[in-house]
């Protein structure tokens, strides 16, 4: 661990660029250190974020804001585990547009972002004991993996289904099963576990079950959704996350505003759970098209080559990484609608 | 020196240079670009002095105004700066920003025959020589042993926290965003306060020790409770803002390119997404822009929107200039800059292009009917006279909620529309806790936040016993300190106390 943290873009350590104004940039001595990575995939990795504070006081399904070096944008991120002995939380992210890529190239052992927020967003109800159904998408295995594990300290009966493209994109598998008294692994190809989606899990565990109380289900909407719709047919409670573009988090901006039944919420204050069974998907997937063609130009200038560092506002150093091309699937962002990923 | 009187001094105001409509739409630079050492002696000349300053008592900080612009025609700028920032920490700021034509002008007894006197423009003249000079005054605290904490880094927040520094509190600010300064920072435009100005003047907080942390969302992180019990507090100031955006519910509301001033604002002043790509933030602005609303809020979005590259703006207002809430001058800027007033209507729908974003907006028109309960002759619909226009983008800038999170996360009373309760001493329901600005009031003004977070201080001091070591005590009298001659003892302008 370097004893003076660089930043992710290449500003030193410690001065944040306010002027005379910040003073201390972050909170109670947090650092934003990244501690540790792993990538699963070509397109998903996660990072561990030195913040013990934010340990300590995070709980299942609430979300970070994360804001990659000076001049990026704000991106929601979930928390996916959080470690009060390491003091660190857990961000597992998918490199889908500029920003998540630009942080699966800086975002390195020793570095440190340039800001993150949170816990944001009301916390997860986890109840005493009864059987529920975690269902994690894709990415969204990250995310809900807590919630499952709260359910089980809490004494519920867990039944987990997660469900990935294919079995590259496979993650924390024995983490997520470690923490479920039942297990349902889908792949769209079959290249592992059953062939089908997780709403086949789903059905799987509703026809075994006649007694689950509740189904959580995290991942990319038209995944959400799919999963509200088959478990309208059985009146199940269904809980799912909500990933509307935000900005502030905070409740200020009223960008992630979202429809459920006849009214308009705030996902990042009000959420970001919320009744899978109300929720307008269709609203929300629209909203989540909004900046479809800025994000495609700022895809552009990443890609080619001849966007160098220099061209942005950052204050990016001379020993900032060489960019590689980056290859392999977009796949599914967690903030942005792209392929309907086998829903 | 000859006394003054309203004939002898001279009659016209000073105007103040001002960037072109034509040129200021093409840039985000200041508007007013201030006054010269001439124009503010000049205008400083204007002034009578009066010996009961009736400009002091409408100011919600109470700056000792004549004694700042007497001190100026002496020639004694870094003195008048010292008396002006006595009171106000922040004049570079609150020049800029203060309605002062509601406030201290508004009383100005030269403004009775003549223009008053231009006292917005004389602080911030001495604001900005005090920012070019290096200027702030750091006078030693001697530490008391108390630790406060202020939650918001606003102008609530930073007042409040500069008092109790005074005082010689250990005081730390925490701020959610990434940058401080609230919505000085985030809401109010670069052509109206630079960001140079806010890093300068928020600089000056921080050298007289305050702490502050940004990227710490009180709530969430830790509650208003964890800072008394654990984290050794021993009093609470919340400066949160009164930030959550209202909607309308009316149809297309959810349509892509319908957003809040707030929104629009926080992306172009707090995250740069003027300048995308270069900044990541997008903003996707429209050609054609309607703004809800015609607050300053309302005009900021505008004219931001203007600046950006709108070729049409359009402010859709349900009553007339004469109701509107926003600033004189920000009216008269908005129009020098093109904007498209259409007063006394309504909007009715937004339109979809039939793949989820606006194309269009239908308006009813209104008439003013009889007076509402805010005196307001309220606004009554015209039959049948519904008409569309074109528009590809929709700002709502019709007013805002309070901030949910500290009610969420804590035990603290709210009133009836959820804002915090507090006493005529800004004291909450819970023991050393104390709130003001936005999140008490509801959306007004930062130079009103600002006179909320000084009172609270003040309260602070009382609750902790903490005394200033200059002034003369009387015994206590519940909040105050008490009074001599009717000026309260807890301010310490002597020269008015002089006068007593």
């Amino acid at each position: 661990m370097t004893a003076r943290a660089k930043n992710c873009g290449g500003n030193s350590g410690g001065k944040n660029g306010d002027g005379g104004s910040a003073g201390n940039a972050a909170p109670q001595g947090a650092s934003f250190e990244i501690l540790a990575r792993e990538d699963f995939s070509d397109v998903t990795y996660l990072l561990e974020v030195s913040h013990p504070m934010m340990a300590k006081a995070a709980r299942p399904g609430q979300f970070v804001i994360v804001i990659c070096r000076e001049g990026g944008e704000r991106i929601p991120l979930t928390i996916a585990d959080f470690d009060t002995e390491r003091g660190s939380i857990t961000l597992v992210i998918q490199a889908a547009g500029k920003t998540t890529r630009e942080m699966q190239q800086l975002c390195q052992v020793g570095t440190s972002l340039y800001s993150m927020v949170g816990p944001l967003g009301e916390p997860s109800h986890i109840s005493e004991g009864g059987k529920v159904v975690c269902v994690g998408g894709g990415l969204g295995v990250a995310p809900v993996f807590p919630q499952a594990r709260a359910f089980k300290q809490n004494g519920a009966y867990v039944i987990g289904v997660v469900g990935f493209r294919n079995e590259d994109l496979v993650f924390w598998r024995d983490k997520f099963e470690s923490v479920c008294d039942e297990f349902i692994i889908c792949s769209d190809d079959g290249s592992v576990g059953i062939k089908g989606l997780v709403t086949d899990g789903i059905e799987i565990a509703a026809a075994k079950h006649a007694d689950i109380d509740e189904v959580i289900a995290i991942g990319p909407p038209i995944m959400m959704k799919a999963a509200a719709e088959t478990t309208r047919e059985h009146g199940i409670k269904t809980t799912v996350s909500l990933n509307p573009i935000m900005v502030d988090g905070t409740g200020m901006c009223g960008g992630c505003r979202v429809l459920v039944g006849d009214e308009t919420k705030f996902a990042c204050v009000d959420g970001p759970d919320f009744d899978g069974h109300e929720v307008d998907f269709s609203d929300l997937m629209n909203r989540l098209t909004r900046f479809k063609a800025d994000e495609a130009e700022a895809m552009e200038r990443w890609a080619s080559e001849a966007d160098q560092p220099a061209a942005l506002k950052s204050k990016a150093d001379a020993s900032a990484p060489q960019r590689r091309a980056v290859h392999g699937d977009i796949g599914v962002h967690w903030g942005t609608i792209k392929d309907n990923d086998g829903y | 020196m000859a006394k003054k009187t309203i004939r002898t001094i001279p009659q016209e105001r000073t105007a103040i240079p001002v960037q072109t409509p034509e040129d200021r739409v093409q840039n985000f630079a200041e508007v007013a670009l201030g006054y010269l050492q001439g124009h503010a002696l000049n205008e400083c000349e204007r002034c009578l002095l009066c010996p009961e300053p009736a400009c002091v008592k409408a100011c919600p900080v109470a700056i000792n105004i004549p004694g700042f612009i007497e001190q100026i025609i002496d020639g004694e700028f870094h003195a008048a700066y010292e008396t002006l920032s006595d009171a106000n920490l922040l004049p570079a700021i609150c020049g800029r920003v203060c309605p002062q034509e509601d406030q201290c002008e508004a009383v100005c007894p030269v403004g009775d025959t003549l223009e008053p006197v231009a006292i917005g423009r004389l602080e911030r003249w001495l604001g900005d020589m005090a920012i070019e000079q290096g200027w702030n005054s750091q006078p030693y605290h001697e530490p008391n042993g108390f630790k406060v904490g202020i939650v918001g880094s606003g102008p609530a927040g930073i007042a409040c926290a500069a008092d109790l520094a005074k005082a010689g509190c250990d005081v730390t600010v925490y701020e959610a965003l990434h940058k401080a300064g609230g919505v000085l920072r985030y809401g109010i435009p670069e052509f109206r306060l630079p960001n140079q100005v806010i890093d300068v003047e928020m600089g000056n907080i921080t050298k007289l020790g305050v702490k502050i942390e940004c990227n710490t969302l009180v709530g969430r992180l830790f509650t208003i409770e964890q800072m008394i019990d654990e984290m050794g507090y021993d009093a609470v100031f919340i400066g949160t803002g009164a930030g959550s955006p209202k909607f309308m519910g009316i149809p297309g509301e959810s349509l892509n390119g319908v957003l809040s001033a707030n929104e629009l604002l926080t992306r172009t002043n707090l995250m740069g997404a003027g300048d995308f790509p270069n900044y990541d933030t997008p903003l996707h602005l429209g050609k054609k822009v309607a703004i809800i609303g015609s607050g300053n809020t309302a005009m900021d979005a505008m004219r931001v929107a203007r600046r950006l590259g709108a070729e049409t703006v359009y402010c859709i207002y349900r009553r007339t200039e004469a109701e509107s809430p926003a600033r004189e001058e920000e009216i008269h800027h908005a129009k020098e800059e093109g904007i498209d007033f259409r007063w006394l209507t309504t909007p009715v729908e937004i339109l979809d292009d039939g793949e989820g974003n606006v194309r269009g907006m239908r308006c009813l028109e209104m008439e003013l009917g009889e007076p509402d309960d805010s005196g307001r002759r309220r606004p009554v619909p015209i039959e049948g006279s519904e008409y569309e226009f074109e528009a590809d983008m929709v700002v709502y800038a019709i007013g805002t909620n309070p901030n949910p999170i500290i009610g969420q996360t804590s035990k603290l009373k709210l009133n009836q529309w959820g804002y915090l309760d507090t006493d005529e001493n800004l004291a909450t329901s819970m023991a050393g806790v104390y709130a003001g600005g936005d999140i008490v009031t509801g959306a007004a003004t930062v130079i009103l936040a600002m006179g909320a977070g000084r009172k609270a201080a003040r309260s602070i001091k009382s609750y902790l016993g903490i005394r200033d070591t200059d002034a003369v005590y009387l015994p206590e009298q519940g909040g105050d300190g008490g009074t001599l001659f009717g000026i309260n003892l807890e301010e310490r302008n002597f020269v008015r106390l002089q006068g007593a």
